[in-house]
C-alpha cells in the first residue's frame, strides 16, 4: 500500500489534566449524550416537515407536526450545551489532531455558529407562525425547508473534521472545505448518521406519546394512543434494518488501516444487541401489545449505540496511535533539546 | 507553528474572535443576568395586581412574557451560538494558547459547562411553562418563585464563571499551578463582580425601554406605568454601576500595572486607562438622561431613540472588555506565551535556528538567496499573521510607513532591520520578534515587496498547508 508523508508536529508540552482513560469516557458518553439530541433535533425537524406536507391533505397529521416542533424546541438547545462537553474532551485528548483539521476547514468550521443561528431561528418563526400562515401553507412549510436543509448540511462539517483529524497523510492535499468531503468515507459515515437519527426518534416519540399523562385525545384529535405508537415503533424498526445496508457501508469503506478484530467484534456485538432488540419491537408490533417491552428495547438500543461509540473511538485510537507515537518523539527530542539549552544557559550564569 | 494557520486577511484573526465574544457578553449581560430578575419582578408586579382586582395585572403578566419571549429567542440562538463561536474561533486564531488552557484548567470549564447545562434546563422550564402557569395564582405563584431561582442561578453563573477568567488571567496561576480557588480570593475578583452585577441590570433596563416602546405603541397610559417603573430599576442600579466601576476602575493599576514592564508603556496605559473613565462617566449620563426623557416625557420619544441608551452600555462594555485584552498583551498567557504562540521558553532556540527550521508547516525549512521572498512570507505567517493582515485591519504595512514613510514613500530597509529586534522595547504590547537575523532579512524583503500592491491572502483554511521537509515521515 502506498505511504502518505505525513506532518510530525509537536505536541502541546503540557501533561494532560486528568488520566487519559477517565477523558475518554467523558467524551465518549458525552458525545453520545449531544449526539441523542442532535438526533431528536435534526429527525423531529424532518418529522416535522414530512407531516406538515402530508397534512396538506391530511389535517390530523398538521396537529401531529405541530406536536413533535414542540420537542424539537427543547432538544435543540440541549444538543447544543451538551455539545460543549465532547468538545472540550476532544480538544483536551487530540489537540493537534482536531484543531488542525478545524484551521484547515476554517470557514466552514466557523460557519456552523451563523448557520445554526439561522436555522434556530427559523424554527422558531415556523413554530409560532403555524395559526397566522395557515392559508400560506406553501410559505410555512418552506420556512422549515431552509431550516431542515441547514441541518441536513451542518452535520457534514463536523463528520468531515472528524473524520480529517484521523489521517494527517491528506492534510497537505485539503484545499479548504469542500475538498474534504471525498476524503475516508464522510459520506457513508453521513447516511449511518442520518438513518440513526430516524431510529432514534421512532423511540423518543413512542415514549413521548405514550406516556400516561399525555391526553392524545386533547392534543391529536383523530389518532389513538396506539396508532401513534405503532407509527413509532416502525419508523425505528425499518429505519435500524436499513442500517444493515448503511452501518456495513460504512464499517467497510472506513480507511483499513484501523480496522482490526477488536473493533470488528466491539460493532459485531452491537449489531447483535440491536438485532435482539428488534426481533422484541418486531413481537411487539405482531402481537399489538405495544409498550410491554419497551424499557428493554430501548436499553439495548442505548447499550448498541454505546459500543458504536466504543467502537468509533477504538477506529480513532488505531488510526492515530502510530502517528501520536512519532509526535510524541519529536516532542520529548525538542524538550529534551531546549533543556539542555536553558541548563547551559542557567549554569553560564 | 505545529498547527494549520487559519488567517484572516481582510478583518484579521483578532476581530473573529472580539465579534463573537462582545455579542455574547451583551446577551449574557443583558438578556440573562440583568434581565430574569426584571422579568419575574414584573410578572410578580402584574401577579399582585391581578390578587388585588387590577385589570392591569394581565398587562403586567403579558408584557413579561413579551420581554421573556425576546430573551428566550435571542439566548438560546445568539446567545448559545456565540458561546459554542468562542471555542470555535479561539481554536481557529490561536489553537497553541487555547489547547494549553484546556490542559490546565480543564476542571474550570467542565464546572462553567455544569452550571451552563442546568441554565439552559431552568430557562427552559421557567418560559415554556409561563401560561399553563396563569390557570391559577397557587401556579402563577409556583412560577415566580422558579423565576426568582434562575434569577439568582443566572447570577452565580456569572459569579463563577468570572472568577474562573480571572483565574486564567492571573499569572500567579499559570506559573505556580495554584488551585482554582485563587480565581476567587484574588484582590480583583469582587470589584469586577460588584460592577458587572449592576451593569447587566442597567443593560437590561435599557434593553427593556426599547422593548416597552415596541411593544405598547397602543397602549399610552400602560406604557407610561411601565417606564415609571423600569426608570425606577434604573435610577436604583445605575449609581452602583458609578461607584463600583470608580473603584474597580480605581483597583487597575496597582494591580495591572506591575505587569508592564517598562516605563514608556505607562504613557499609552495612561491614554487608554483615561479613556475607560470617560467612557464610563458618558455612559451613565447618556443612560440617565434618557432614563429621565422616557419616564416623564414618553410621548415626545421616537422608538429609534430607545435604541441609543444600548448602544451606549454596549460601547462601554466593548471598551472595558477591550481594556482587558489590552493589558494581556504581549501575552496571551502570561509569563508563558506571548500572543504570536510562542513560549517565551523557546525563543533562545528560535533567535538561534529560526522559527522556519521548527515549524511543521512551511515551504521554505531556512532562509536561502533564492527564497527570500517566500520565506519572508512564511515568517510573516508564523510570527505576525495572529494579530496582523498585510494591507487591511491592523496593516503591518500600515504600521510601518507610520513609523518611517508617513507619505508613503518606500520603506528604509536597513531601519526596519535595524527596528524589528527591538521594537517591543518601544512598543511593549509586541512580542520580542523570534526569528533569527536571516529571518528578520526575510520579512523585511516581504513587506517591501508588498508595500504597494494590494495583496490579500487567506491562511490555511483556502491554502492549505505545506509540510516543512524537515518534519515529515
Amino acid at each position: 500500500m502506498f505511504a502518505q508523508l505525513q506532518p510530525i508536529p509537536r505536541d502541546i508540552p503540557l501533561p494532560l489534566p486528568l488520566p487519559e482513560w477517565f477523558l475518554i469516557s467523558v467524551l465518549i458518553i458525552s458525545f453520545l449524550i449531544h449526539i441523542l439530541f442532535v438526533n431528536l433535533m435534526v429527525g423531529g425537524t424532518f418529522l416535522t416537515l414530512l407531516l406538515e406536507i402530508v397534512g396538506l391533505k391530511n389535517p390530523r397529521f398538521n396537529k401531529l407536526a405541530k406536536a413533535i416542533e414542540a420537542t424539537v424546541t427543547v432538544n435543540k438547545s440541549l444538543a447544543i450545551v451538551a455539545g460543549v462537553a465532547p468538545l472540550l474532551g476532544i480538544n483536551t485528548v487530540y489537540t493537534i489532531y482536531f484543531y488542525s483539521a478545524n484551521a484547515l476547514t476554517g470557514y466552514a468550521w466557523i460557519s456552523v455558529v451563523p448557520l445554526v443561528i439561522i436555522a434556530f431561528l427559523l424554527l422558531y418563526l415556523h413554530k409560532y407562525t403555524w395559526e397566522k400562515y395557515e392559508n400560506k401553507k406553501v410559505f410555512h412549510i418552506s420556512i422549515l425547508s431552509v431550516a431542515f436543509l441547514l441541518f441536513l448540511f451542518i452535520p457534514l462539517i463536523f463528520l468531515s473534521n472528524v473524520n480529517l483529524m484521523l489521517f494527517p497523510e491528506d492534510w497537505a492535499s485539503v484545499k479548504g472545505f469542500f475538498s474534504t468531503l471525498f476524503m475516508g468515507n464522510v459520506i457513508f459515515r453521513y447516511f449511518h448518521f442520518l438513518a440513526g437519527t430516524l431510529a432514534v426518534n421512532g423511540l423518543f416519540f413512542f415514549w413521548y406519546f405514550g406516556r400516561e399523562k399525555y391526553s392524545v385525545e386533547e392534543h391529536l384529535p383523530g389518532f389513538t394512543k396506539d396508532e401513534l405508537k405503532k407509527y413509532a415503533y416502525k419508523l425505528t424498526f425499518y429505519v435500524t434494518l436499513s442500517q444493515l445496508v448503511f452501518g456495513t457501508l460504512n464499517f467497510f469503506t472506513l480507511p483499513w488501516k484501523g480496522v482490526n478484530w477488536t473493533l470488528a467484534y466491539v460493532f459485531i456485538s452491537g449489531i447483535i444487541i440491536a438485532a435482539v432488540a428488534m426481533f422484541l419491537l418486531w413481537k411487539e408490533l405482531k402481537s399489538g401489545n405495544l409498550g410491554k417491552r419497551f424499557v428493554v428495547i430501548a436499553t439495548l438500543i442505548s447499550v448498541t449505540v454505546l459500543f458504536m461509540g466504543m467502537g468509533r473511538h477504538i477506529y480513532r485510537k488505531n488510526v492515530l496511535e502510530p502517528h501520536q507515537k512519532l509526535v510524541n518523539e519529536r516532542t520529548m527530542e525538542y524538550q529534551k533539546m531546549k533543556y539542555e539549552l536553558l541548563k547551559d544557559t542557567l549554569i553560564k550564569k | 507553528m505545529d498547527f494549520p494557520i487559519f488567517h484572516l486577511d481582510f478583518f484579521g484573526d483578532r476581530l473573529l474572535i472580539a465579534v463573537i465574544a462582545v455579542i455574547h457578553v451583551i446577551i449574557n449581560h443583558g438578556l440573562a443576568v440583568g434581565f430574569l430578575p426584571l422579568i419575574t419582578l414584573m410578572e410578580y408586579r402584574g401577579y399582585k395586581a391581578s390578587k388585588n382586582g387590577f385589570p392591569e395585572g394581565e398587562k403586567w403578566d403579558n408584557l413579561a412574557y413579551k420581554f421573556m419571549f425576546v430573551a428566550f429567542v435571542i439566548t438560546t440562538t445568539f446567545g448559545a451560538l456565540t458561546g459554542v463561536g468562542i471555542w470555535f474561533s479561539a481554536a481557529l486564531i490561536s489553537p497553541a494558547s487555547i489547547g494549553s488552557l484546556i490542559r490546565i484548567f480543564f476542571m474550570a470549564w467542565f464546572i462553567e459547562w455544569v452550571i451552563f447545562m442546568l441554565e439552559v434546563i431552568f430557562i427552559m422550564i421557567y418560559f415554556l411553562t409561563w401560561k399553563k402557569s396563569n390557570k391559577d395564582f397557587a401556579a402563577k405563584k409556583k412560577h415566580i418563585i422558579a423565576g426568582t431561582a434562575l434569577s439568582i442561578f443566572s447570577w452565580l453563573t456569572m459569579a463563577i464563571i468570572v472568577g474562573i477568567l480571572g483565574f486564567m488571567m492571573n499569572s500567579g496561576s499559570w506559573v505556580e499551578q495554584k488551585s482554582l480557588l485563587t480565581g476567587f480570593t484574588n484582590p480583583m475578583y469582587l470589584p469586577q463582580l460588584a460592577f458587572r452585577t449592576p451593569m447587566a441590570f442597567v443593560m437590561a433596563g435599557s434593553i427593556a425601554f426599547f422593548l416597552t416602546f415596541l411593544f405598547l405603541r397602543k397602549d399610552f397610559d400602560f406604557k407610561k406605568i411601565v417606564l415609571k417603573n423600569i426608570a425606577y430599576w434604573m435610577f436604583i442600579w445605575t449609581p452602583h454601576v458609578f461607584f463600583a466601576g470608580i473603584y474597580y476602575y480605581s483597583l487597575i493599576p496597582d494591580l495591572m500595572l506591575a505587569n508592564l514592564p517598562v516605563a514608556i508603556a505607562t504613557q499609552a496605559f495612561q491614554q487608554w486607562y483615561d479613556s475607560l473613565l470617560y467612557y464610563l462617566i458618558a455612559a451613565i449620563i447618556v443612560s440617565m438622561l434618557f432614563t429621565v426623557w422616557f419616564a416623564f416625557k414618553p410621548k415626545r420619544v421616537p422608538v429609534f431613540a430607545a435604541i441609543i441608551p444600548i448602544l451606549v452600555i454596549i460601547v462601554t462594555m466593548g471598551t472595558f472588555e477591550r481594556f482587558r485584552e489590552f493589558v494581556r498583551k504581549p501575552f496571551v498567557l502570561e509569563d508563558y506565551m506571548y500572543s504570536n504562540q510562542l513560549l517565551l521558553d523557546d525563543y533562545k532556540i528560535f533567535q538561534n535556528d529560526g522559527v522556519l527550521k521548527h515549524a511543521t508547516y512551511t515551504s521554505t525549512p531556512e532562509v536561502t538567496k533564492e527564497n527570500m521572498l517566500e520565506a519572508g512570507k512564511n515568517v510573516f505567517d508564523i510570527t505576525c499573521s495572529r494579530c496582523h493582515t498585510h494591507h487591511n485591519v491592523n496593516s503591518v504595512v500600515r504600521k510601518f510607513e507610520k513609523l518611517f514613510s508617513p507619505n508613503g514613500e518606500p520603506l528604509d530597509k536597513q531601519k526596519m532591520k535595524d527596528y524589528i529586534p527591538v521594537m517591543h522595547k518601544g512598543r511593549y504590547y509586541m512580542p520580542p520578534f523570534p526569528g533569527n537575523s536571516p529571518e528578520t532579512d526575510a520579512l523585511v524583503e516581504y513587506i517591501l515587496s508588498i508595500q504597494k500592491s494590494d495583496i490579500n491572502i487567506p491562511g490555511a483554511q483556502v491554502n492549505g498547508v505545506q509540510i516543512s521537509p524537515l518534519h515529515l515521515k
